[in-house]
């Protein structure tokens, strides 16, 4: 199975993961409402992170209503379960599930890897899990 | 609806600490795109006409265009415009960073600044909101220093534009920082902000903006994406950016070296790219939405000095390294380290600290007047020169006014070698040997700078002796180029990945649901250059041919050594050249545009002003 991999040394800072996940998963041209988020620390030392959801299924755990569902080692969100407690979003580690203020939905990534289609630099991929 | 837009512009009215917003002008949108159509348009048209640069009513724009912060590559660039504080006459920079982007999130395609600030003061915008802060404890301090402690004081998530001290002292060449590391440079846009005591503006957006289809937007971005990394060049010059270009400039001789002495730096191998990137590079850095970061940032510990900078680029390696012989790429950092902290722009700061040292030889400047001495590759006495000029320390006072104003107050022929047209400093090409190159810079509508039409590929191309079709290929550039800027990206992608310009188009349409095709792009882009150019004759009293003519250097002095020993491009073969690029264009004997071809990009509220004031009565 292929797993999201990050290598935070060959992230540049460019933001285009977080707008093309917002694009696809709300059809929004907003990066701050993206289910991953690029930090950079500067001036000192100069370097970026990228927060990423890693599938840890810490959500489903606390879900209540079991609306977070593991398919094919990704956890994702069954909207009509779903009852905005966001306890899911208090217990993620990464702080990387947002709510969608539009819908009042928790934003939760699924690995669709469109943010690794646009980075060129290939500091996210997806590769085959050892 | 606008698509593609933030929506609204900010008007910030120093004087009252206020501000008002309006809807962007639909005809502005349709008309003149964004970026520079948007500060082109407002220059001539808002701004008051023959106003002093430093004076209350010199607006400064800030635009975002219709593709930044969308997905399409290198979708970071913002424009800033005035008229210049350097030249008197058009100006505008570009930027790249996260500044474009963020304010179109917040809603905003142009912000502008009316008036000024009695006290130094902060403008905080945070989407809708925009507040004005006390700036008094920052003022006087280094610009990156002060990025740091706004980010510390604000929050992260503001994206930053910072001026220095050079900036709030009005050296005419004081650029805005953003980002630890990206200017905007040219024409002295620091220079007005210091003026209006703006020492910072933070912008903080989180609303997005809506797009025409935004499934079409995410299909063809994505594979623009794809196709830039999918290029040959991609991987060069994502590992090496500008920096990689060093080894080929120097090979075709085009390197300004020693105050544009001569055109090849003996031991320019210690400046390349690869050296760089082994030396002291930590990290790529990309503006928003970047694919093929050119942006390298670096640690250097030079003796005593631990410092980090962005860069430096290739502009700022051809004018600190190769123009004033720094050749260990360190030295060249720190230098670009002081010169960003102060506030300085590295193209002019460079030509600026080589006149200085020429004129230092020849005894027309004397080791008194800078209180120690100063010499080629010294880069102590170089920093210490640079902060003479930033705080106008005894001769950095008129150091300060650039090259063109420096050389007419000393004399001593120091005119002819003041590196400059229109009174912008000449950016990193040593053009006596390359036609086309160096008519782009008699003729780039900001004064001498490279990025309206970097045409030395092309003479290398086609033959660096011809004359013929060199004017047509500039013109073709300068509207290329330039669209870019309206259009709020990068051009980069293009120019050094080859990526096709097919990609741009759709992606408009997509965004926008206007349909461009490319040559309607085109001449709109046609229409802004037109727009600069009487600018300039409306502005600056006695403007025309003889202001696009080159220094003496460059057309009396050949080549003195290096692979083009003897080259130089006479002055019968630079009429040649202006004729050509004029008629091409449909400008008069003096470049003035004519009344057909002001009209046929319809520019008819120009001619109407043009001949009110006098122009067109023959």
């Amino acid at each position: 199975m292929e797993k999201m991999t990050i290598k935070n040394d060959l992230c540049s800072g460019c933001r285009a993961c977080e707008l093309v996940c917002a694009l696809n998963k709300l059809l929004e041209n907003n990066p701050t409402k993206a289910a991953l988020k690029v930090e950079g620390v500067f001036p000192k030392p100069g370097k970026y992170y990228v927060n990423y959801c890693k599938q840890c299924g810490n959500c489903a755990e606390v879900c209540p209503t079991l609306a977070l569902y593991k398919d094919e080692g990704v956890f994702k969100l069954k909207k009509e379960l779903c009852t905005s407690c966001y306890l899911c979003v208090d217990a993620c580690p990464k702080q990387v599930l947002f709510i969608n203020k539009d819908t009042n939905l928790p934003l939760k990534c699924d690995w669709c890897r469109d943010c690794s289609v646009v980075c060129a630099h290939e500091a996210i991929t997806f590769l085959e899990e050892a | 609806m606008l698509y593609g837009y933030g929506g609204k512009n900010l008007w910030i009215d120093l004087f009252t600490q206020s501000y008002e917003t309006s809807a962007t002008d639909e005809y502005m949108a349709e008309k003149y795109l964004g970026g520079r159509g948007f500060t082109a348009y407002l220059e001539y048209t808002y701004t008051k006409p023959g106003i002093k640069p430093l004076s209350d009513d010199n607006h400064l724009y800030i635009a975002s265009g219709p593709l930044s912060g969308s997905l399409v590559t290198g979708a970071g660039k913002v424009e800033i415009g005035a008229k210049s504080t350097l030249t008197g006459g058009y100006g505008d920079s570009n930027m790249g960073g996260h500044i474009a982007s963020e304010m179109k999130f917040a809603g905003y395609d142009l912000i502008t600044l009316k008036g000024n600030s009695e006290k130094p003061t902060v403008i905080l915008i945070n989407n809708d909101k925009v507040t004005f802060q006390n700036a008094s404890h920052l003022w006087g301090k280094g610009a990156l220093e002060s990025e740091a402690l706004l980010k510390k004081q604000f929050g992260e998530d503001y994206q930053f534009m910072v001026i220095g001290p050079a900036g709030e002292n009005l050296i005419r060449f004081a650029c805005i920082n953003h980002d630890f590391g990206r200017q905007a440079g040219r024409a002295g846009m620091g220079t007005l902000m210091g003026y209006k005591k703006v020492k910072a503006i933070g912008i903080k957006g989180s609303k997005g903006f809506p797009l025409k289809d935004p499934a079409r937007v995410l299909e063809l971005g994505k594979k623009m994406y794809s196709d830039t990394r999918n290029k040959p060049g991609y991987r060069y010059w994502t590992d090496y950016g500008t920096p990689g270009v060093v080894r080929w400039v120097n090979e075709n001789t085009a390197f300004p070296t020693k105050n544009f002495f001569t055109s090849f730096m003996e031991g320019y191998e210690s400046l390349a790219g690869e050296v760089m990137r082994e030396k002291i590079v930590v990290t790529d850095k990309g503006c928003f939405g970047c694919p093929t970061p050119c942006g390298k940032y670096s640690h250097v510990v030079l003796g005593e000095k631990d410092v980090y900078v962005e860069g430096p680029e290739y502009e700022t390696i051809a004018l600190l390294g190769g123009n004033l012989l720094l050749k260990d790429i360190k030295e060249v950092a720190y230098l670009n380290y002081v010169l960003d902290d102060l506030g300085l722009d590295t193209i002019s700061g460079g030509n600026v600290l080589a006149f200085a040292i020429e004129a230092l030889e020849k005894g027309v400047i004397k080791e008194s007047d800078i209180g120690r001495k100063v010499g080629w590759g010294d880069v102590e006495g170089l920093v210490h020169l640079s902060e003479m000029i930033a705080r106008k320390q005894g001769i950095g006072e008129l150091l300060a006014m650039g090259v063109k104003e420096a050389s007419k107050a000393l004399g001593g022929g120091s005119q002819d070698y003041a590196m400059e047209i229109k009174g912008m400093e000449i950016s990193g090409y040593e053009s006596r040997y390359a036609p086309a190159m160096m008519l782009s810079y008699m003729t780039a509508d900001v004064g001498a700078h490279h990025n309206r039409a970097w045409a030395v590929t092309y003479d290398v191309q086609k033959g660096r002796d011809k004359l013929e079709d060199k004017a047509k290929r500039v013109i073709e550039l300068q509207h290329i180029r330039p669209l870019f800027d309206a259009l709020g990206v990068c051009r980069l992608q293009w120019v050094e990945i080859g990526l096709t310009l097919q990609h741009y188009a759709p992606l408009f349409e997509a965004i926008t649901g206007r349909e461009y095709s490319w040559d309607n792009l085109l001449k709109i882009s046609e229409k802004i250059w037109n727009l600069t150019r009487v600018y300039w004759f409306r502005e600056v009293p006695g403007f025309g041919r003889g202001w696009d003519w080159p220094p003496k250097r460059w057309y009396a002095e050949p080549i003195p050594d290096g692979p083009a020993k003897g080259q130089l491009i006479s002055e019968d073969k630079l009429n040649y050249l202006l004729d050509d690029y004029y008629t091409l264009r449909g400008w008069d004997k003096e470049g003035l545009p004519s009344v057909d071809k002001l009209k046929e990009l319809e520019l008819d509220f120009v001619v109407e002003d043009l001949k009110k004031r006098g122009f067109y009565q023959y």
